[in-house]
């Protein structure tokens, strides 16, 4: 069954988009990432322009987290006054980070800068959770003693630094300074690559912060909710590339996938939980960084430029 | 120079063509889009009319219809090794490119004009693409750009090259189907029909279409575009009641 769509103007397949909407759904609710860098390609890959894809996807990621905090609410596993912090460091980050992207495209290497970081952020993060819970099973199997998590004077030193905030929910008392920078950075690169940043945000609350991980995926996705809402009406404001239906779409399948999802999460366990959530990153991270070094069937490609009219 | 050429040409072709006229007409001027739309295709039907003074012709007549649509800022970019790395390096841009291209005919255009009118006249796919006028001239660099153009825009179906579209029904009444991917951006098509015998042009007419929206699809387009704000606040506030209707209904616990 196919369905036209008014702003991408041309028809797509009702069930295939569906089926991604519940696909990245899924993974969104049970990592705790908006799955932005999931979606966006596969959209792009069904010829859909990438204009209209990021920013259609974005209104997806709003309605699937949302329903992951208002499970995260009822369950109690959400750090409102760290998520606070994080969405107002996000949002400056942001600003710069469209700053940053003009600038970028101005000098003609945007197309560059974004696949550079694509590959960089996601092999950096993936290898590091990879590393990590790879000696997490070692040291399990062999009937070690698995790390008791934070003694006292185990916290990094950059947590003692001045304005310390207590966040009693994500059991931190820790100063903001860090925490703020660190929200600045995921909102810079969320806006320069179109994602929302979670899968930033989800391990480095984890390894850097120290934050229970049945903390941080709720925190994590109300962060998300916050700052792609304001890129999703940014999107349709500046650009008009918001499609409302191919947005329904995403939303009517994402919404089931990520309540499946949501659930599946909260029965795996948590080195498991990294193990997996570092291997999809990996896999992404690859996946771009082939694209930069494989010879390409086809080397040349088309871009539409608007129309100043 | 040029015009003085098409000029000489035009001369040409009315004297040497002494009275026939060319009537087009196309099934519909304006073609709706609406929820379903996966495509569609449009039929143009042709009459030649000959009167008294008509010289009698030895060939038949054909006839070659070019459907030009809306025009695209398109660049074209070029891959290159740098390194381990494939960049985009080279660019080439078409600052006028029609968004859909087809050239439909009674038989192939090879055959029916000669090379310096096909290029004068622009009559085929290639004849267009490589017109001095269509992309800045680079000494033949352009030239890859112009091909892989071409490649990649047939490969979607919006530039079409058909030598078998042009159905004459008598000799001097043809039928032709203009074939419109799904892909093929709403606007306005520009229809021209050339007519020729013994690769001369006889007559030219030139018609239009119009590809558009309507219903809902025309309201959200033009929601989208003269109420942005609204618009995209609806969209969120859609998208954050779904989130919520979601966790209502799958609410077990």
């Amino acid at each position: 069954m196919q369905i036209y769509l008014p702003i991408a103007e041309m028809p797509v397949s009702v069930l295939l988009i569906l089926g991604m909407g519940a696909a990245v759904g899924f993974i969104s609710g049970l990592f705790g990432i908006g799955g932005g860098f999931l979606m966006t390609p596969l959209l792009i890959f069904l010829g859909i322009p990438p204009a209209v894809a990021v920013a259609t996807q974005s209104a997806q990621i709003v309605a699937s987290s949302t329903t992951s905090v208002l499970n995260a609410l009822r369950r109690n596993a959400l750090d409102l006054k760290l998520g606070g912090v994080l969405v107002a460091g996000g949002f400056v980050g942001s600003a710069l980070g469209v700053w940053f992207f003009a600038a970028a495209r101005r000098a003609g290497q945007l197309d560059l800068v974004i696949v550079v970081s694509y590959v960089t952020l996601f092999m950096v993060v993936g290898s590091l959770m990879l590393k990590e819970s790879v000696r997490e099973f070692w040291t399990k199997r062999r009937g070690g003693v698995v790390r008791v998590k934070r003694q006292a004077g185990e916290h990094a030193p950059y947590l003692f630094w001045p304005m310390r905030m207590r966040f009693y929910r994500s059991k931190l008392y820790a100063s903001v300074i860090p925490i703020l920078g660190f929200a600045l950075f995921v909102g810079f690169v969320g806006a320069l690559l179109g994602i929302g940043g979670g899968f930033i945000m989800v391990p480095a609350l984890l390894y850097i912060f120290r934050v229970p991980t049945s903390i941080v995926v709720g925190t994590s996705q109300f962060q998300i909710v916050c700052t792609t809402l304001v890129s999703l009406v940014l999107h349709a404001v500046a650009n008009q590339a918001v499609d409302i239906v191919l947005a329904m779409l995403l939303i009517a399948g994402g919404v089931f996938g990520a309540q499946f999802g949501a659930r599946a999460g909260r029965n795996l366990r948590a080195e498991l939980f990294r193990f997996l959530l570092a291997l999809l990153l990996l896999a992404v991270g690859i996946r771009f960084s082939l694209e930069l070094v494989l010879t390409p069937n086809e080397i040349f490609s088309i871009t539409t430029q608007e129309m100043r009219t | 120079m040029r015009l003085a050429g098409s000029l000489l040409l035009l001369v040409l072709s009315f004297g040497s063509a002494s009275a026939e006229t060319l009537v087009t007409s196309l099934s519909s001027h304006r073609v709706l889009i609406n929820s379903n739309y996966t495509g569609t295709s449009i039929a143009l039907f042709g009459a030649i009319e000959r009167d008294a003074q008509t010289i009698s012709r030895g060939t038949g007549y054909d006839a070659v219809v070019t459907v030009r649509g809306p025009p695209q800022y398109l660049v074209v970019r070029e891959k290159e090794r740098f390194g381990p790395l494939w960049l985009n390096r080279e660019q080439q841009k078409f600052p006028n490119a029609p968004a859909y291209l087809s050239v439909l005919s009674s038989q192939p255009i090879s055959e029916i004009t000669s090379d310096q009118l096909r290029q004068r006249q622009k009559i085929g796919l290639r004849a267009i693409i490589n017109s001095p006028d269509f992309t800045n001239d680079r000494k033949g660099a352009d030239e890859p750009f112009r091909e892989a153009l071409l490649r990649l825009k047939k490969q979607e179906g919006l530039y079409v090259e058909d030598d078998r579209a042009v159905a004459f029904l008598t000799p001097t009444i043809f039928k032709a189907n203009i074939p419109l991917a799904p892909t093929a951006p709403p606007g306005n098509y520009d229809v021209e029909v050339t007519l020729l015998a013994d690769t001369v042009i006889l007559a030219r007419t030139l018609t239009h279409f119009e590809l558009v929206k309507t219903g809902f699809e025309q309201q959200v387009g033009e929601a989208a575009h003269d109420w942005s704000w609204l618009y995209g606040f609806s969209t969120a506030s859609l998208a954050l009641l779904f989130g919520w209707i979601a966790n209502v209904i799958f609410r077990r616990d």
